[in-house]
C-alpha cells in the first residue's frame, strides 16, 4: 500500500575462523514514504549491516529489500549515503566531490546546470564560501556537510545514513543535526538511518527501531515518535512524551547490553568496525 | 664565536667530511694503492673535460657533460619504457589476486637478477631484429627491465592500499570502469606510484654504467671503462664523481616531484 522500502526477513552470514556467523537473521521493516527511521542497538549488533544491505555495498544473504516497488540489487545512485566517515575524495574539491555524482545522475543535464545544483545543496548546507576547498582545509564538522550535500544533490529515492554525526564533538552534531532535518523535511525523502544516540534518534525520527544484540540480531522493539513536525529541538526535549520515550530506549538499550557483558567492554564505535557491524 | 660555528655547521661538516676522505686518498696513492693517482694528479689529467665539458674530439673523447647527456638520454628512454611497461602491470598486481598469483613469484625471482646479467640476453634477443641498433637496444632492454620493478611494486601496493571508502563512494554513483579508474583509483595511487617512479629512477641510472661498459657505447660508464683499458686512471675518479652528482640531482628532482602528489 503506501510502503516505500520493504525489508523482507533479511539475513546475514559472515564466514569466520569459528564457521559461518548470523549477524542478523529475520529482519522485518517497511518504510512509508517520506518517513524517517532510526535503528538504534550496540556497537557491533548489526544495524550497519542492515543499512549496507540496503545501500547494496553488503551482499544479501537471503530475504530481500524492496524500494519503490522494485527489488534491490546492488548498490546505486538512488540511495544517497551519507556514511560516518565523511568519505570525501581529497584530490577533488567540496564542489567536485558533489559534482562527480551529479554527473553520473544528471548526465543529460547542461554543466551548468549541473554546477548550480551542486552549488545550491553546498549553499544550503552552509557551505558557500568554502566549495573550492578540498577536504583538508575543512574541518571534520564542514566534510560531514558536504557528505550530506552530495548526498541531496543526487535527488535519491531514499537516504541511507551510517552513524553520520558519529565522529563529531556535540556541538557540531546539533548543528548538523538541525541541517539534515531541514533537508529532510524540505526533499520529503525516506530516510533511514543507523545510529547509537539516543537523544538523535528521538530529535530525528518518525519511529525508531531498536535492535537486539547479535550474533543473530533482529528487531526487538518499535518505538513510535510522534513530536509535531517541524521540530525544534528545545520543544522536542519539553515536550511530556520525551523522558518516557528516552527512559523506555536506555532501558531497552541496558537490557540487552546485560544480556552478554556489562556496557564497559562493548568496544567504542570506529568506521571499521561500523562497517563489518 | 661558538654561535657563527654552529651555524655554519651544515657547511663546514660536509667539507670536513670530504677532507677527510681526500685525505684518505692521498694516503693510499702515496703507499699502498701505487697505480691510484692520487688527487692532485687526477684534477690536473682531467681538467681538459671539466673545463670544455662539451668539447667533441672524438667519439670516445668528448667533455664530461656532453657524456653525462649522452647516458642521460639513454637513461630517459629506458626509464620511460620501464613506467609505460610497470605502472599497467603494477595495477594489474594490485587489482587481480589471479594476476598476482601467476606474476608475483617469477617477478620476485627475476627482480634481483643483475644488469650484467641481462645485456648479454638482450644483445642475443636484439641480434636478428633488422633495422636497429643491437647494443642501443640491449641498454634499453637492460636499463628498462631492471629498473621497472620499484614501480610495479609500489603501484601494486598503492592499489591494494586504495581505502575502501573511495571504492564505495565509486560503487554507489555506479561510476563506469573509466571513470572509477581516472577519477578515484589512480589518484589514489598516484603518491605510491611517485615513490616508485623515483626509486626506479635511481636504478636505472646505476644500470646505465653497466649498460655502456658492456656495450661500448658512449657516455659516462661508457668512458670510464674506455679509460680503464687505455691504462688511463685519473678519470675513473672524475666519471665516479659525475655519475654520484649527476645521480644526487635526480633523487633531490624527483623527490620534489614526489612531495607536490604526497600533499595533493
Amino acid at each position: 500500500m503506501n510502503d516505500y522500502l520493504e525489508i523482507f526477513n533479511l539475513k546475514k552470514v559472515y564466514p569466520s575462523a569459528k564457521g559461518p556467523q548470523t549477524i542478523v537473521q529475520g529482519f522485518n521493516l517497511k518504510l512509508r514514504k517520506g518517513e524517517f527511521v532510526t535503528v538504534i542497538g550496540h556497537s557491533g549488533c548489526g544495524k550497519s549491516t542492515v543499512l549496507m544491505m540496503v545501500a547494496g555495498l553488503s551482499t544479501i544473504t537471503d530475504g530481500g529489500i524492496v524500494l519503490a516497488g522494485k527489488e534491490l540489487d546492488g548498490p546505486g545512485p538512488d540511495r544517497g549515503i551519507v556514511f560516518q566517515s565523511p568519505s570525501l575524495l581529497p584530490w577533488m574539491t567540496a564542489k567536485e566531490n558533489v559534482m562527480l555524482g551529479i554527473e553520473q545522475v544528471f548526465f543529460t543535464a547542461e554543466k551548468e546546470e549541473r554546477e548550480l545544483i551542486a552549488e545550491y545543496y553546498l549553499t544550503v548546507v552552509g557551505l558557500a564560501d568554502s566549495m573550492h576547498k578540498k577536504p583538508g582545509e575543512l574541518s571534520q564538522g564542514m566534510r560531514q556537510r558536504v557528505g550530506i550535500a552530495r548526498a541531496f544533490a543526487l535527488k535519491p529515492k531514499m537516504l541511507l545514513l551510517d552513524e553520520p554525526f558519529g565522529m563529531l564533538d556535540s556541538l557540531t552534531r546539533y548543528e548538523l543535526q538541525a541541517v539534515l532535518l531541514e533537508l529532510w523535511r524540505k526533499n520529503k525523502i525516506t530516510a533511514m538511518m543507523v545510529t547509537h544516540d539516543v537523544d538523535e534518534a528521538l530529535y530525528l525520527s518518525d519511529r525508531i527501531v531498536c535492535m537486539t544484540d547479535g550474533p543473530e540480531a533482529g528487531i526487538g522493539d518499535i518505538l513510535e515518535v510522534n513530536f509535531p513536525r517541524p521540530r525544534d529541538r528545545k520543544a522536542v526535549m519539553e515536550h511530556p512524551d520525551y523522558y518516557r520515550l528516552r527512559a523506555h530506549l536506555i532501558e531497552f538499550l541496558e537490557v540487552h547490553a546485560h544480556k552478554k557483558k556489562p556496557a564497559s567492554t562493548v568496544p567504542a564505535a570506529s568506521p571499521a568496525v561500523a562497517v563489518a557491524a | 664565536m661558538k654561535e657563527t660555528l654552529r651555524k655554519l655547521d651544515f657547511l663546514l661538516l660536509p667539507l670536513l667530511g670530504a677532507a677527510v676522505i681526500t685525505g684518505l686518498w692521498y694516503f693510499s696513492s702515496a703507499t699502498w694503492a701505487g697505480d691510484l693517482p692520487n688527487p692532485t694528479k687526477t684534477w690536473t689529467e682531467s681538467k681538459p673535460y671539466v673545463l670544455d665539458p662539451f668539447g667533441k674530439r672524438g667519439e670516445m673523447d668528448q667533455g664530461i657533460l656532453r657524456f653525462t647527456w649522452l647516458s642521460l638520454i639513454l637513461v630517459a628512454k629506458g626509464y620511460s619504457i620501464a613506467l609505460i611497461l610497470g605502472t599497467p602491470i603494477g595495477f594489474f598486481l594490485g587489482l587481480s589476486k589471479t594476476f598476482t598469483k601467476a606474476f608475483d613469484p617469477i617477478i620476485q625471482i627475476l627482480r634481483p637478477v643483475s644488469p650484467l646479467a641481462w645485456l648479454p640476453l638482450g644483445m642475443v634477443l636484439f641480434a636478428k631484429v633488422k633495422g636497429v641498433n643491437i647494443s642501443e637496444m640491449a641498454a634499453l632492454f637492460t636499463i628498462a627491465l631492471c629498473s621497472m620493478w620499484p614501480t610495479v611494486l609500489n603501484t601494486a601496493v598503492g592499489v591494494r592500499a586504495i581505502p575502501t571508502d573511495y571504492m564505495n563512494v565509486a560503487r554507489v554513483l555506479k561510476l563506469s570502469r573509466w571513470k572509477t579508474l581516472t577519477k578515484v583509483m589512480i589518484p589514489a595511487t598516484l603518491p605510491y606510484m611517485f615513490t616508485g617512479f623515483r626509486l626506479s629512477l635511481g636504478i636505472a641510472w646505476l644500470v646505465i654504467v653497466a649498460a655502456e661498459m658492456l656495450t661500448g657505447r658512449p657516455g659516462v660508464g661508457g668512458f670510464l671503462w674506455q679509460q680503464y683499458n687505455a691504462l688511463v686512471y685519473e678519470q675513473i675518479i672524475l666519471c665516479i664523481l659525475t655519475i654520484g652528482l649527476v645521480g644526487f640531482v635526480l633523487d633531490r628532482l624527483m623527490s620534489v616531484v614526489e612531495r607536490r602528489f604526497k600533499t595533493a
